[in-house]
């Protein structure tokens, strides 16, 4: 069994609550006293159904006390999948939460009510999608009930979306439509019997074959997180270089650059929890020995030497900022890619989003949950690569140098 | 890659993001099934070096006598560096006071123990066993937790986390609570242990022990509980799913003697059995209003 994180994002009303009370309910992963909270609060409302929206309740309280809205983690599990709903409001105001909630996402799902087709929330969540460069998109068309299941309604919408997409240019490897009802539990986890029609997978059905392995990244990369040095009779001159298999694989015997310092060695010994291996591959954590003595530290990249990498100190990034303390040309911040860290100074705020009509504004600061572009000078050269072509190399965070807070993610562009 | 897998491997990084990013951390063990995954965690992500900082364990001096054997077996094994703070010393120096009453427990005065050591040892992270599915509240907390000076959790301190990168810059006093087991459930941690076949106080067994019931939970009989006029002992078979001070962990009635038992109990989606859990739970939620009312 794998595990799969999902993006969803949108208002209390368009029935996301009933859809992930839905999936809880049906996938057997309702605790019992949760149900029973569900079965009397929906009798003393006086409702002939269980409603499902409940079993989210406590972030509906959360919400009204005002404390910071967050991004919640609701885990379940189906005999082929464990899957992680990252669920975030889909406001303006908490664009943030959205790309937070997101930014470890595979997949997104966008729901839609049949009755209004795409809204402003829509695009603005299918931008930030494009944004993370999530490569599966599935669009449930929710409240089939109130459009009496009708097949046309559906198409519509579909013709709408898909005419949307084309012409922002949107290049997903997927895009799935369901219409579904929440509240009635129409082809969320069981085929509808009021929509014969639609004859494709369900919702579930359609989210447990969603590729997980998505990436087609070949620069073998690790960045250094640790270097191992036990210091012991056994192990004396032991030197190994710990970190996690950013993209692509490293075997013994390759030939192995560092960067940012360009020194070159060989793999002697790769190793996993202490143990000998042959190979490491994406998404490992290993410890690599070098034949030679090379100076490496936290940060530092070892790259095979196939693959050429560019160093720089001038970058160009999309950012979206997370804090209330703007964004402007000739502040400095902390920059962390992966694990280098390095300090940056603005040198530009080039434009900002119009989150409603999605178009660059030029600007001169972005302020919280802004999202636009600037260029930035760093003090040392840094390992980057656009964010579209490896995202272990074209996402960083910002953080604040006074209050140590991450103020902002970057999109290398 | 197969979800233990992938759980692993995210705790392993996790784990040498905390040795790389701060000076002098330390792991919080208490003993109990989660802090000794970290440790097993710790020794992979380490190895062949040994754990890299020290187990610190705060004793409320009412701990299960197994427990604290187990504890220095596996310090012993490790060579690991036990710090030990006994809540017993703070009494003794006036800064924390016992609770009275009936359901008078040391589970809060450890964090007065806890926030000594930190200052006492200049620790700047403090490598935790917290998980999101353990309840609502944690299931927002962050890997990285910022706290201040007084170790308190400042909601603006709390910074938003993306994909896996982790910001543990702090500011001298500072100090960052850190959970490399967030994303595991007590099922996994529970499948790991075998996977691993690690050893684990024989508390979590099936054990005939004497107990008494108070409000539907099962008490273990110590010098540390008061008892009531009215409580009456029973011998029965009996294990525990947390593994706490002797004061405030009840035991659940279970025949689960071998760790596949346990994982069957635990794993199981039959009403009854889930139910009895919900009970468990909830009396738990329960016991921890009424501390504290015993407390203000």
């Amino acid at each position: 069994m794998e595990i799969i994180k999902i993006a969803t994002a949108g208002s209390v009303d368009d029935g996301k609550s009933t859809l992930i009370g839905r999936l809880l309910y049906e996938t057997d992963s309702l605790k019992t006293d949760q149900l029973e909270h569900i079965k009397s609060k929906s009798e003393s409302r006086g409702f002939d159904y269980l409603d499902l929206s409940l079993a989210t309740d406590g972030l509906l309280t959360e919400r009204e006390q005002g404390i910071t809205i967050d991004v919640s983690h609701i885990f379940f599990s189906t005999p082929k999948r464990r899957f992680i709903i990252a669920d975030s409001p889909g406001h303006v105001e908490y664009t943030r939460n959205m790309v937070t909630g997101a930014s470890t996402a595979q997949a997104s799902i966008l729901l839609l009510d049949a009755r209004k087709g795409m809204v402003e929330q829509t695009r603005r969540h299918l931008y930030i999608n494009q944004i993370l460069g999530i490569q599966h998109l599935v669009f449930a068309i929710n409240k089939m009930d109130l459009v009496d299941f009708d097949r046309h309604r559906f198409i519509e919408i579909k013709n709408e979306v898909n005419e949307w997409l084309k012409s922002a240019s949107m290049k997903v490897q997927s895009i799935d439509f369901v219409p579904i009802s929440a509240l009635q539990g129409d082809n969320v986890t069981t085929p509808s019997k009021k929509m014969p029609w639609y004859d494709s997978l369900t919702l579930l059905e359609r989210l447990e074959n969603i590729p997980t392995i998505s990436s087609l990244q070949d620069d073998s990369l690790l960045q250094v997180q640790y270097v191992l040095r036990p210091k012991t009779a056994r192990h004396h001159d032991y030197r190994g270089f710990s970190g996690k298999v950013n993209s692509g694989s490293f075997q013994v015997g390759d030939k192995i650059v560092v960067y940012p310092s360009g020194r070159s060695s060989q793999i002697k010994r790769l190793e996993k929890h202490g143990i000998e291996v042959r190979q490491a591959k994406e998404g490992e954590n290993t410890t690599i020995l070098l034949e030679d003595e090379v100076d490496i530290s936290r940060g530092n990249s070892i790259c095979n030497a196939n693959n050429k990498l560019s160093i720089t100190k001038q970058v160009k990034a999309e950012v979206c900022w997370m804090q209330d303390a703007a964004l402007v040309a000739g502040a400095k911040y902390w920059l962390q890619l992966g694990v280098q860290r390095v300090q940056i100074k603005v040198r530009r705020v080039v434009n900002r989003l119009d989150l409603n009509q999605l178009i660059a504004e030029p600007t001169t600061s972005l302020g919280l949950n802004d999202i636009g572009n600037i260029e930035f000078v760093t003090a040392q050269e840094i390992v980057c690569k656009p964010f579209l072509e490896n995202k272990g190399l074209g996402a960083f965070i910002l953080i604040d140098a006074q209050t140590n807070n991450t103020s902002g993610v970057g999109f290398i562009r | 890659m197969d979800v233990l897998n992938h759980l692993e491997e995210e705790s392993i990084y996790i784990l040498r993001e905390v040795a790389g990013q701060f000076d002098n951390p330390c792991l919080l063990f208490s003993g109990g099934k989660d802090s000794i995954t970290l440790v097993r965690l710790a020794e992979k992500a380490f190895a062949p070096s040994k754990i890299p900082f020290p187990l610190v364990h705060v004793d409320t001096g009412h701990n299960f006598p197994e427990t604290l054997q187990f504890r220095d077996d596996l310090v012993a094994e490790l060579d690991a560096k036990l710090i030990v703070g006994h809540v017993q010393d703070d009494i003794d120096a006036g800064l924390s006071q016992d609770e009275t009453g009936r359901y008078a427990s040391r589970n809060a005065l450890q964090t007065t123990t806890l926030l000594n050591l930190i200052e006492k040892h200049k620790f700047d992270a403090c490598i935790g066993g917290a998980r999101r599915d353990e309840e609502k509240a944690r299931a927002k907390e962050r890997i990285f937790s910022v706290r201040d000076d007084f170790g308190q959790w400042n909601e603006k301190l709390q910074r938003p986390e993306l994909f896996d990168m982790l910001n543990g810059k702090i500011h001298s006093g500072e100090n960052v609570r850190t959970f490399p087991i967030s994303n595991w459930t007590e099922l996994d941690v529970w499948n790991y242990i075998q996977r691993e076949q690690l050893q684990i106080p024989s508390l979590y067994y099936a054990h005939k022990r004497d107990v008494f019931n108070r409000d539907g939970l099962w008490i273990p009989v110590s010098d540390y509980v008061k008892m009531g006029e009215n409580d009456e002992v029973v011998s029965t078979n009996v294990r525990f799913r947390t593994v706490g001070d002797m004061t405030c962990t009840a035991a659940v009635l279970s025949e689960a003697f071998e760790l596949e038992n346990i994982i069957k109990e635990i794993g199981s989606s039959t009403f009854s059995e889930r139910g009895a859990r919900i009970d468990d739970k909830r009396s738990e939620g329960a016991m921890e209003e009424r501390k504290k009312v015993g407390y203000f």
